[in-house]
């Protein structure tokens, strides 16, 4: 069910690219408010510094360390997209799923020693932020995670192939908006 | 700069016998849950003017509230200071995002990207598709916050906090958050559609139509869909803090816990002032559209015209705080939001200039379309230079929250959201149905409208330099405001909203009459205007063209001595 | 089409090279904060994150071959994200200016032990 218009390439790149291009340009947007919003508190606040003391950076590197190598998986299943090997770019793009799952579950396992220690949502608008941006951030890597499951069913049938590129995409921005994140809530004390 | 892919000849038959599948459809996918870009533009177009009803009743509620008050409405009830603030509210959220959003952008721009570019339907149907169902359940969530217990929110279209964010305060708990969520998928919604479009108007022009040939309102309403990305980020961000501080006691702008309500102002005006741009340039790219048609000439300065809406686009960015003068903003920000808030209606003149310049000359016809673009013109340019008063600072600490500020917006949202939608409606309803409306109605429905309009709102302009504040539900108890002079100024502008609402029956009567005629009337071009969308037929069928078209020349070749016609359509050859 | 030739550059980049020195990065910016000197974490916690962000965009999401309109209209979000961080500064980072004082609040941090 795909109109002409999809096919066409004025513009100079595929349609689906560009299209993932906006989205990126829209979450840039909707990321930077929220942590503007978090570094205009936080720079106002010194004495955050000492909330922030309790965010477990071993828990967050490891995390980092996962969505690179999600990064990592997502742009060898371009490649082999490309190379036309649907096989090879859907067991790369479950890979990559591994990781954002991996990711979630770390995640999961942080957030409850944390509440455990009594540091809620509600604790303080540090931990207010901390929980709202994180948790924004997971909510896109499980969307991700799913829509790379949908678009693997395809590929490993050489169908939709360009499609693998265009999740890809996607999936580094999470990776680029963590990136920040990491510094802003676990290094940065 | 950019390559573009022809469709081969095999491609085109393609679309014969790919089209050929469609030639049965069901009710329901035709009709409930179409992918065709005409048939979600209609529904995004009913769902608004549906709205616009809810919205238009609201008015007549308060107003008469305000011109009789303490006295029952007919059909409605007491006007309490409860209810009063939930509809004043509700109405402005409503105009805005239900109804000007839908109407000129996703209404319009649903239906005339495609044709005018001369492609076959959107590039995503299905993400089209599923933009409209978004952003029918954020309608529907809005208007269930009527009905639960506590009412409607009634803190402002603006929400701010701790008005917003306390049930203790704002008395209506479940109603804001209803509110909040409907505001939401309603963002949700407009981001899907803006990629489309977007990605449409770049990638699936027509062969040969080249950036400087796509005609004004797509332009405007693809860079209209790039401002509100663009800008609604930061409200997002906001909105999921409020509800937050809402529902689960977090404290991202309550002071009393750390947190700062200013921080919300400016989110939402970050958003807030981009929008309103958001609004107008559809509206100004619909009256562009009928100006060249019916001045038979074209755009005086296409290039110019273009450049300053990229001008006003990045401006619009640069001026969001004039909102928040006498909020505690430092003085200093005032000052430098003061400054581009005066350079930002240099652009907006220029664009005005440009219109009459394109009129200069012209061979006009007053037809019902015309009137309602040069009208839109005219009644833009009062609201425009009174928002010069409001962008000094030093005034706007008296202006601020007065009736002034009031007059202003709609003076500047009227012709956006009413005169446009009205302009772009009449003038593509021959094209939407295959048939003429007519013109007798519809001249009498227009200053039906418009004479009304000017008299409700220029009273609201003395009261409001007379220091008559908003969202006040009674001035019963103001004694400088009490004197009968200005009560009847309050009762004057409510007859005149009387007057206005009664005359849109005149124009529900054409559309009805107009819609069942047994004649097609319009037949292809009846406008005999140059764009792609008047090369399909009248109503186009599922793929818009049996072959797709390719653009030779510009979009506004009218008045070419070589040629017998007085206008040179955009897909002959040479 | 014309965009295979345009792809075959990419497989010049070893993307496993460039992970490897991502992961670099990552040790970097962990170490940092333990030299304890606030001037050093800042420039290895968030320097670092730009050039890791850097070498991501580059190289994963390809944006050195992809049409620079692609790379001005990312930039241009960001410029605008940045926009309004300066806009909003002067009232939500400051806690006192002429005639006006934002208490900090002290909040009581009682963690509870289930």
């Amino acid at each position: 069910m795909r109109p002409i218009a999809n096919t066409r390439s004025a513009a100079g790149i595929p349609t689906g690219r560009l299209a993932i291009w906006w989205v990126v340009g829209s979450e840039i947007v909707i990321f930077g408010g929220l942590l503007a919003s978090y570094v205009l508190h936080r720079l106002g606040n010194p004495e955050w510094a000492g909330y922030a003391a309790h965010t477990n950076v071993w828990l967050g590197g490891t995390n980092t360390f996962v969505l690179l190598t999600s990064s990592l998986s997502a742009v060898l299943a371009h490649k082999a997209a490309e190379e036309g090997d649907g096989k090879k770019a859907a067991k790369l793009l479950y890979f990559t799923c591994l990781g954002a799952a991996a990711f979630v579950c770390i995640k999961g396992y942080e957030w409850t020693t944390e509440i455990k220690a009594g540091f809620t949502i509600t604790s303080n608008t540090f931990w207010s932020f901390y929980y709202t941006a994180a948790g924004l951030h997971a909510l896109h890597v499980i969307a991700g995670g799913i829509i790379m499951l949908i678009v693997a069913e395809s590929a490993k049938r050489n169908e939709e192939l360009h499609r693998v590129e265009v999740i890809g995409i996607y999936w580094h921005f999470v990776d680029i908006v963590w990136i920040f994140l990491f510094p802003l809530l676990y290094i940065a004390k | 700069m950019t390559e573009i892919v022809q469709p081969d000849a095999a491609q085109a038959h393609d679309a014969h016998a790919h089209h050929a599948d469609h030639g049965e459809q069901s009710f329901w996918s035709k009709y409930v849950f179409p992918t065709d870009h005409k048939m979600i533009a209609m529904q995004y177009m009913f769902t608004g003017m549906a709205m616009a009803l809810i919205g238009g009743f609201m008015v007549y509620a308060f107003r008469m509230q305000l011109a009789f008050p303490g006295i029952e409405v007919p059909m409605y009830g007491m006007v309490t200071a409860a209810k009063y603030n939930a509809l004043v509210t509700n109405h402005g959220t409503i105009m805005i995002f239900w109804v000007a959003m839908p109407v000129l952008i996703a209404a319009f721009g649903n239906f005339l990207i495609p044709l005018m570019i001369g492609c076959d339907d959107m590039v995503f149907p299905r993400v089209n598709r599923l933009s409209y169902q978004i952003f029918l359940l954020s309608a529907v969530v809005l208007v269930a916050s009527f009905f639960v217990e506590g009412g409607g929110f009634g803190g402002g279209w603006t929400a701010y906090p701790p008005l917003s964010a306390k049930a203790e305060y704002s008395l209506t708990g479940l109603g804001s958050s209803l509110w909040l969520v409907a505001v939401a998928l309603e963002f949700v919604a407009f981001l899907l559609g803006g990629i489309n479009f977007v990605t449409t108007a770049m990638n699936a022009r027509a062969p040969g139509m080249k950036m400087f040939d796509i005609p004004i309102v797509v332009w405007m309403i693809v860079i209209a869909s790039i401002l509100f990305m663009a800008s609604v980020g930061p409200l997002i961000a906001g909105a999921v803090m409020l509800f937050m501080d809402q529902n689960i006691g977090t404290a991202f702008f309550d002071p009393d816990k750390g947190g700062d309500p200013i921080l919300w102002q400016h989110l939402f005006w970050f958003f807030g002032h981009p929008e309103v741009y958001v609004v107008l340039l559809p509206a100004m790219g619909i009256s562009a559209e009928i100006i060249c048609t019916f001045a038979r000439k074209q755009l005086f300065a296409y290039r110019t015209f273009l450049y300053t809406t990229f001008g006003t686009g990045v401006l619009s960015f640069t001026v969001w705080a004039h909102h928040q003068f006498i909020a505690g903003i430092d003085p200093r920000m005032a000052h430098i939001f003061t400054i581009t808030t005066l350079l930002i209606s240099i652009p907006i003149a220029e664009m005005i200039f440009i219109y009459i310049a394109t009129l200069y000359g012209g061979s006009i016809r007053l037809t019902t379309p015309m009137l309602w673009a040069l009208a839109f013109v005219a009644e833009f340019m009062i609201g425009g230079v009174t928002g010069i008063f409001l962008g000094a600072s030093g005034a706007d600490i008296y202006f601020h929250d007065t009736y002034f500020v009031l007059a202003h917006f709609h003076y500047t949202f009227f012709p956006i959201a009413i005169i446009g939608a009205f302009a772009g409606f009449t003038f593509w309803f021959p094209k939407m149905f295959g048939k003429m409306m007519n013109e007798t109605l519809g001249k009498i429905h227009f200053w039906g409208t418009i004479i009304p309009f000017n008299c409700i709102f220029i009273p609201l302009f003395v009261l409001g330099a007379a220091g008559q504040h908003r969202r006040v539900y009674s001035y019963e108890n103001f004694p400088d405001l009490a004197i009968p002079h200005f009560q009847d100024m309050r009762v004057f502008a409510t007859i005149a909203l009387l007057i206005m609402l009664g005359f849109q029956l005149v124009f529900f009567y054409n559309c009805f009459i107009s819609w069942r005629k047994k004649e097609m009337d319009a037949g292809n071009n009846p406008w005999r205007s140059t764009t792609l969308e008047w090369v399909a037929e009248s109503p186009p069928p599922h793929g818009n063209f049996p072959e797709l078209p390719h653009c030779y020349r510009g979009p506004y070749e009218y008045g070419n001595p070589d040629r017998e016609e007085d206008y040179f359509p955009q897909n002959l050859p040479a | 089409m014309s965009e295979h030739a345009e792809h075959a550059d990419h497989h010049e980049v070893n993307y496993v090279k460039i992970w490897l020195i991502l992961l670099g990065l990552l040790v970097v910016s962990i170490a940092g904060p333990f030299l304890e000197i606030q001037v050093v974490t800042l420039v290895t916690a968030f320097g670092i994150a730009i050039i890791k962000a850097y070498l991501v965009a580059k190289n994963f999401m390809h944006l050195n071959t992809e049409p620079r309109y692609a790379v001005y209209m990312l930039l241009t979000m960001l410029m605008f994200v940045l926009l309004f961080f300066a806009g909003v500064a002067p009232d939500v980072m400051k806690h006192e200016g002429q005639n006006w004082v934002k208490p900090r609040v002290a909040v009581v941090e009682a963690p509870v032990h289930h």
